[in-house]
């Protein structure tokens, strides 16, 4: 579907750049200005972690390595759901380029879930190995956040043009699982939390509305 | 895996007539030495209505720990008191405007003194001793908190519990427009905890009242709390307006909201995890973020003074 909407896009252009230079330069903006940019806004929430244990910017409290690790998941979580907005934001808006950012919104969110990933292995358990086996495998929501993590990790790597092209249409079957990861997210949020479920509750609801509006279409499509 | 009958009372939580003649010894050796020590300093617990002011004849006790203590920065900033909120951070931001004083605790049940008590009376007959005890919290980390409070095995003894009071069964205050966390149910308001007879006489609990020799932060549960220091720190119920002596085990807050994690007895136990997470480690708060965590000890290192309470009690089943 977006290698359609990708050729979809490309014709949309070359249509364009006959008739108005004006859809040409908005890519090119795109490119030279908003990705960049964008780009630097996504790295912010990593950036205040360092300053913050710096003390430059604010402070991490009294359990640092539980406020890096919960500020990294967290935001894993949103990035997720930015890159399932993406979609059902352009079918709704018809702006194209949003498409544009869409592989950049997925690899931050492999970014995030990485470093949260990372602040677990070094700095919760200190590398000790027996524990972290012993919990990857007996506790259900690390398995999960796990699970997510692999499955990210490949889509990551499959992410490149190269790859894209290489794959053909598996590409998108495989990418599908975007879908599954912002499953795995929450479920792993809403399983770790004690007893007040209203954040991982309202992941939840974004979650469901950004996968129902994708069943919605494909719905009437079909009907 | 839900107890069927709760109420019922396990052979191993009555006290044996020896025990107790021996318990009924050791609180009169105690009432001696303390006798001796109100004769000699004449103390009585005051404290003052005033945040942050100092408390005044605070006794030093063996039962401190000689571990450095946590700053006051972090006893008073990362608390769970969801009577304040959830997060964290919450209790702090959020109990600020609480105004603790004035208090009253109501004493009901099986004792010969019952009846509803200011603050200042509830407290006045007993010694202010500090205790510097390590705080595990259920969600696997802790502290070490210089508290000031007095001996709850004192504070039984005085309101004589008869002997149909098996357990001491305690409730926080319940009230919305002061206590913004209640507006939402995130527990089933008001928060009750509860101990055996037995655990509320033996020496180590303490109601505190102060912390680092000053009057208790609103959000550590001013201006009386219990501390349980071989329990995991729900336990330690905070802002306590009623004591009642009950002859059947008294709900749990946090047993009543998922009795599969959180029993009952919640003694610390590095053998018996949360379903969700490992307890035999525990991050020390305050110790940096390269620290490794540290093992945590049955009974949070005082299986000493209360081992015996549990040796006839299956631990993984009345965990």
């Amino acid at each position: 579907m977006a290698t359609a909407s990708r050729s979809h896009t490309s014709t949309k252009i070359s249509i364009c750049a006959a008739t108005s230079k004006q859809h040409l330069d908005t890519l090119t903006q795109v490119r030279r200005i908003w990705k960049p940019l964008i780009f630097l806004i996504c790295l912010v929430p990593a950036i205040l972690v360092v300053t913050d244990a710096l003390e430059l910017t604010g402070r991490l409290g009294a359990n640092p390595v539980e406020e890096i690790q919960d500020r990294f998941g967290i935001w894993a979580l949103r990035f997720i759901m930015v890159t399932l907005a993406v979609t059902p934001l352009r079918r709704l808006t018809g702006w194209n380029w949003l498409t544009r950012f869409r592989r950049m919104f997925g690899l931050f969110t492999f970014f995030y879930v990485l470093m949260h990933f990372l602040t677990w292995l070094f700095l919760d358990q200190g590398l000790l190995l027996s524990a972290i086996l012993e919990d990857i495998v007996e506790r259900p929501f690390i398995t999960i956040g796990f699970a997510a993590l692999l499955l990210l990790t490949v889509l990551a790597a499959t992410s490149t043009n190269g790859m894209r092209r290489r794959l053909r249409k598996r590409w998108q079957t495989l990418h599908n699982a975007t879908y599954v990861i912002g499953i795995l997210g929450v479920w792993h949020y809403w399983w770790q939390v004690k007893k007040d479920i209203t954040e991982p509750l309202i992941y939840a609801v974004i979650l469901a509305v950004l996968l129902s509006a994708r069943a919605w279409w494909r719905w009437r499509r079909h009907k | 895996m839900l107890i069927k009958k709760p109420a019922d009372i396990r052979p191993s939580e009555i006290t044996s007539e020896q025990n107790y003649l021996n318990r009924r010894d050791f609180i009169r050796a105690g009432a001696i030495v303390g006798g001796s020590v109100v004769a000699s300093s004449a103390m009585s617990a005051v404290i003052p209505d005033a945040r942050g002011a100092r408390l005044g004849d605070v006794r030093r006790s063996k039962f401190s720990t000689d571990e450095d203590t946590n700053s006051f920065e972090d006893i008073s900033t990362y608390n769970n008191y969801y009577e304040f909120g959830t997060g964290k951070d919450d209790p702090h931001e959020n109990a600020q405007d609480f105004e603790p004083r004035p208090w009253t605790i109501s004493v009901e049940g099986y004792a010969e003194k019952t009846g509803t008590f200011d603050f200042d009376d509830f407290v006045k007959p007993f010694d202010l001793e500090e205790r510097i005890y390590r705080m595990r919290c259920v969600e696997a980390w802790s502290m070490v908190i210089p508290w000031v409070g007095i001996s709850l095995a004192e504070v039984v003894k005085h309101f004589a519990p008869t002997s149909k009071a098996r357990y001491v069964a305690f409730e926080t205050l319940n009230d919305p427009s002061r206590m913004p966390g209640q507006r939402r149910r995130s527990l089933d308001w008001p928060y009750r905890e509860g101990l055996t007879i037995a655990e509320a006489t033996n020496p180590l609990p303490i109601l505190a009242v102060g912390l680092y020799d000053q009057v208790l932060p609103n959000q550590n549960g001013a201006p009386i709390r219990l501390v349980v220091p071989w329990k995991y720190g729900f336990k330690g119920i905070k802002g306590i307006v009623r004591m009642r002596f009950t002859d059947q085990r008294p709900e749990t807050s946090w047993n009543l909201a998922q009795a599969r994690e959180y029993g009952f007895y919640a003694n610390v136990n590095p053998e018996v995890d949360h379903p969700r997470w490992s307890q035999a480690r525990e991050r020390r708060i305050g110790s940096g973020l390269f620290a490794s965590k540290q093992p945590t000890l049955m009974f949070n290192g005082y299986g000493e003074q209360v081992a015996h309470l549990y040796k006839d009690l299956d631990l993984r089943r009345n965990f």
